[in-house]
């Protein structure tokens, strides 16, 4: 599984950090850095996180 | 027989619950209907970046999953009547829809003063702000100089009066309430929402009502309730909102501010008892949250439809396969609310609850930080926590999510 963030949509709220704390988190600046490449497993724990992004800034591939 | 739900109202609530259902493994028909021409999009940004950058549905729209390409998209005609009892939606335009399951997600619309002067038009200098439409037809207006009056004073018009003033408007912004954001913050943060737009160059006249709007054809003052009149080109009125349930008028629905509903948001009728099949989400659904107590409320904040949504997707479609539905029932439903709001530089987030706060004036406390700068207030009833709200330090903003609704102690 491939996630990409649009870091230019991306405005830190965080909301991806508890719906998949395995893949998304906040540096000590408070700014997203994330996995682009997690294991399947965290599918739908992803999923969460794409529609809890208040800016809609993450997406999904195979 | 092949069942059909039919979900009422295409935005956020309508798309997660048609998602839901596909994930659960409904695999029967969806149709939703909806009153907007436009397929669902991302309201939030209508008063923040997309009003100040420019409009387009492509800017907005929520990406479409696969699990959700064969629903039936219904758009442009809203719902006109529906019978409970014999399972019947009638549409706008005479159709009528047979469903097995019903979902109620059509929302709010924006409440317009009933004062003398020019109709609630678009032509007539009077615009709201809830859809695609209306943001298209405000970004016109919101030219450098123009003199701008937001009514109201919530997270629309704080927004709207922001954004405004960043495009060079000249802006004055009028409440009922003694500060802005008042009742989701308190006065505490209120003041410093007043403060932070005041050094923008933002005016407000609170306390005050309108009484009347100047011109002919079009508006060109606000008259308040001082006898002052506030020239304007454009008004904004965000002064609160209807819930969209007219089209269940002739129903026994329980309809008092919204849809009443159980945790599972089953949809009331008025003599108490719940209806299966019939759910409601999002903005109009007062359910009650086991998080902060057992009183039903309607809650209008962003992440609201996508957990009503997950919630009512799942259980409808245990209730139409006869599978597992008592048992989704049975669980507990308790999603914490959370909003934010961008102003200017400043970016309000909030977890919980805050306007649950007690009365108590210690009720409303600085946790952390420095109210002229960057702070996180907390919201208690008694001694538990009931809500958080930080200017800046998000990070830390965070670590209170736990928290929420449990006796108060320092973050963790």
């Amino acid at each position: 599984m491939r996630v990409t963030v649009d870091m230019d949509a991306c405005q830190d709220h965080g909301q991806c950090c508890f719906a998949a704390p395995e893949v998304f988190h906040l540096d000590d600046d408070g700014h997203l850095v994330y996995d682009a490449n997690p294991d399947d497993s965290l599918r739908e724990k992803v999923e969460d996180a794409v529609d809890v992004c208040p800016t809609q800034a993450i997406t999904v591939a195979d | 027989m092949p069942s059909r739900v039919v979900i009422v109202g295409a935005s956020l609530g309508g798309l997660r619950t048609a998602e839901a259902l596909r994930k659960a493994g409904f695999s029967d028909e969806i149709v939703v209907v909806g009153a907007e021409e436009h397929l669902p999009y991302n309201r939030p940004p209508l008063s923040k970046e997309v009003l100040a950058a420019g409009i387009s549905h492509t800017a907005v729209a929520f990406p479409m999953r696969a699990s959700v390409s064969d629903v039936t998209w219904r758009l442009g005609v809203p719902a006109a009547d529906c019978d409970i009892d014999r399972r019947v939606l009638t549409l706008a335009d005479g159709a009528t829809l047979d469903y097995d399951g019903l979902v109620v997600g059509t929302g709010l619309r924006s409440r317009r003063l009933a004062v003398p002067g020019p109709p609630p038009t678009v032509a007539a200098g009077r615009h709201s702000l809830r859809t695609l439409d209306d943001a298209a037809a405000l970004r016109t207006e919101l030219v450098p100089g123009a003199r701008i009056v937001v009514l109201g004073a919530g997270f629309i018009g704080c927004e709207v009066a922001a954004t405004a003033r960043t495009l060079g408007c000249e802006v004055t912004a009028v409440a009922i309430d003694p500060y802005p954001m008042v009742r989701p913050l308190g006065a505490l943060l209120g003041a410093q929402t007043q403060r932070r737009h005041e050094a923008h160059g933002v005016q407000f006249r609170l306390g005050a009502g309108v009484t009347a709007f100047h011109g002919d054809v079009k508006v060109t003052g606000v008259e308040l309730s001082s006898g002052e009149v506030l020239p304007a080109d454009v008004v904004v009125e965000a002064i609160s909102s209807h819930c969209n349930t007219e089209w269940l008028a002739s129903t026994d629905l329980d309809l008092t501010d919204g849809v009443l509903c159980d945790n599972t948001l089953r949809a009331h009728r008025r003599d108490g008892s719940p209806i299966d099949g019939v759910h409601a989400v999002g903005d109009l659904a007062r359910f009650p949250n086991p998080l902060f107590d057992d009183v039903p409320r309607r809650v209008e904040h962003w992440n609201i439809p996508t957990e009503t949504g997950k919630r009512v997707g799942s259980a409808l479609a245990a209730y139409l396969s006869g599978e597992g539905y008592d048992a989704a029932i049975a669980s507990e439903f308790a999603p914490l609310p959370a909003f934010w709001s961008d102003q200017f530089d400043m970016r309000l987030q909030s977890f919980g609850a805050p306007g649950l706060a007690g009365g108590d004036p210690d009720d409303i406390r600085i946790l952390e930080g420095d109210l002229e700068d960057e702070v996180i207030v907390g919201y208690h009833r008694g001694e538990r926590l009931m809500g958080v709200v930080g200017i800046g330090m998000l990070k830390s903003v965070m670590a209170y999510r736990s928290a929420i609704g449990h006796v108060a102690t320092a973050a963790s």
